[in-house]
């Protein structure tokens, strides 16, 4: 085997793996949108947040603490002990469910029938306040994450190809843990969504409101059921991240890489968002490794921008868009 | 076929009531009717007169829509129900189905009836119970179970949407326009089941329609809203002797057609039952 093609193999499959990534995030605006149709630019937030709070309580930091003592002149960091990590994973989906009903009882229940763009900007106000609010809370330094995640090379992996190839390929540990979560997180939504009664609710009042009002689905039950599920999802993607770069406020920028994921796959399907965070991964990353080099690199920046634009001018619903059902 | 079913116990009561849209755009002005259990009642009148805003008052969809009721009162089984969310009164068993169908149209027709079911808590059994009374109803609907409910026919998606409401086990269906866009043989189709449904099954239907003609033949009990007021109310039989009814909701006068230029422009009168 030529070593183009077989570093070209490696370099699709850590595209997959970063893929995957993209796919989470991607994954929790998906459910937001389809069941409300906002568009939640806070989604990357959210996943920042969960990953602050997650640290947090696994490192028993006192929420507020800059806050307290600036006002009280006292000195409290710590509580002095340690969370387990279930145990915190746990407690951080409770915040996150707070969270969830916090947001649709204060913002967006009053918001309801108004333009789209409207409860847009709502989001992109929680974004920031979010942010913030994370920042006064736990502090801005970076965290380091450890959850238990296995992290590094994958040695079978490396061996394995060695013999074949003569040449190891390294794929991380993490990254597989990922895309092992991401697939069980996946079946599971499209389970419920397919199968349940609340997953059936909340299909029908992504179809129509009004109709869903009619029958007697609790919107605002649905809402804050499908915001916990985006919360959920971000927790997720936040202990993804954060495991693998540390929890930092640029975290929260992965949400704008899932922009073009959104169109690529489309805004209302699930399992387009992870076909789409796959194609991006994978695509951006050969992009680079076959063609960057010559155009002076850099090129992950904005190839994902570049596929999505073409996408909008050629399928505009994405691959897996629910087609628009029109009548004549 | 007056009266047939129709019992003296008046199940729904509206009672004077005002809807204010947005604040400031007053829709009804003064609309009282009473709904008797077991009864067929048509809520009659041309675009805009009001039809489609009382039966979102009574189902309380109005809310959601900017509307409030500001003056009067709805009863329901003597309860004042005005402030209750639609899901609670889907769960007393009054349950509106809209105009111009509103199915989920990503859902399956089959999805589209389980929907229905969403405020009961009954077993499997008993919700495929129901789903096999639906489909001996429409049996349309059982062909068709499997389909994306936004590729079915118009006529089909009346049936869903009505097929959908059963599934809640309602006592009384508030049935906004069930004849909108359909082929004349199809409204006569739709029209049969739900005297059909009346009759055998006893539910009390609260029916809004343009369509005077096939309303009167279907329903008990009339009344005529015209801009936001009840202008005249009777039996329906009554209704469709009256001259005026006969002239300006039926097309048909005594002296043949008329011109446009004769037309009497129609005598209103506020009224209160109260």
């Amino acid at each position: 085997m030529p070593e183009q093609l077989i570093w070209g193999t490696e370099v699709v499959l850590n595209g997959l793996m970063a893929g995957v990534l993209y796919a989470l995030v991607a994954l929790g605006f998906v459910l937001i949108y389809k069941a409300s149709g906002i568009f939640n630019y806070a989604q990357g937030v959210m996943a920042l947040f969960a990953a602050l709070t997650l640290v947090g309580i696994m490192e028993g930091q006192v929420p507020f603490s800059h806050l307290i003592n600036a006002v009280f002149g006292t000195e409290v960091h710590h509580f002095g002990w340690h969370v387990p990590a279930l145990l915190a994973i746990l407690l951080t989906m409770v915040v996150m469910v707070v969270l969830a009903w916090a947001v649709n009882t204060l913002i967006f229940r009053h918001l309801v029938n108004q333009e789209p763009i409207i409860l847009f900007m709502a989001t992109i106000g929680l974004a920031y306040f979010l942010e913030g609010f994370g920042d006064i809370m736990w502090g801005s330094d970076i965290k380091k994450m450890d959850v238990g995640l296995p992290q590094g090379i994958n040695l079978a992996i490396d061996d394995f190809t060695f013999n074949i190839f003569d040449y190891g390929f390294f794929i991380d540990n993490l990254d597989l843990v990922a895309t092992a979560i991401a697939a069980a997180l996946v079946f599971s939504l499209i389970v419920f969504a397919q199968y349940t009664k609340q997953g059936r609710a909340m299909r029908a009042v992504a179809d129509d409101h009004q109709a869903a009002l009619s029958v007697g689905i609790s919107l605002n039950f649905i809402w804050v059921m499908v915001w916990s599920l985006a919360g959920f999802v971000a927790l997720v993607a936040g202990i993804m991240w954060g495991t693998k770069s540390g929890v930092q406020f640029s975290l929260s920028l992965i949400a704008l890489k899932a922009l073009p994921v959104l169109m690529l796959g489309g805004f209302t399907s699930i399992p387009g968002a992870i076909v789409g965070g796959l194609l991006i991964g994978v695509g951006e990353k050969l992009f680079e490794f076959a063609i960057g080099s010559m155009i002076g690199g850099a090129t992950e920046n904005w190839f994902a921008y570049v596929l999505a634009l073409l996408f909008l001018v050629f399928r505009p619903q994405g691959l897996f868009g629910e087609k628009i059902i029109e009548r004549v | 076929m007056l009266d047939a079913g129709r019992t003296d116990e008046t199940l729904l009561e509206v009672n004077n009531i005002e809807v204010i849209y947005n604040h400031v755009i007053l829709v009804l002005k003064g609309v009282s009717l009473s709904v008797p259990k077991g009864g067929i009642t048509a809520l009659l009148g041309g675009n805009g007169a009001g039809k489609t805003t009382t039966l979102k008052a009574i189902s309380n969809l109005l809310r959601s829509e900017r509307g409030e009721v500001t003056k009067g009162s709805i009863r329901y089984r003597g309860d004042r129900v005005q402030d209750l969310v639609p899901s609670d009164l889907v769960k007393r068993g009054v349950i509106q189905v809209m105009e111009g169908r509103h199915c989920f149209e990503h859902l399956t027709v089959e999805e589209n009836l389980l929907t229905g079911a969403y405020t009961r808590r009954a077993s499997r059994g008993d919700i495929d119970a129901d789903l096999n009374m639906v489909y001996d109803y429409f049996p349309r609907l059982k062909e068709r179970r499997r389909s994306q409910a936004g590729y079915t026919s118009g006529g089909e998606q009346q049936m869903v949407a009505i097929g959908r409401a059963l599934m809640s086990r309602p006592e009384t269906i508030l049935l906004d326009e069930p004849s909108m866009g359909l082929a004349p043989q199809l409204v006569e189709q739709i029209f049969n089941i739900v005297k059909s449904l009346n009759e055998k099954e006893g539910y009390t239907f609260l029916l809004a329609e343009q369509n005077t003609n096939v309303a009167l033949r279907f329903a008990h009990y009339g009344y005529i809203l015209e801009s936001g007021r009840v202008v005249m109310d009777g039996p329906a039989d009554a209704l469709r002797e009256n001259p005026d009814v006969k002239e300006f909701y039926l097309g048909m006068s005594d002296e043949g057609r008329k011109s446009f230029r004769d037309v009497r422009s129609y005598r209103r009168r506020k009224r209160w039952l109260s």
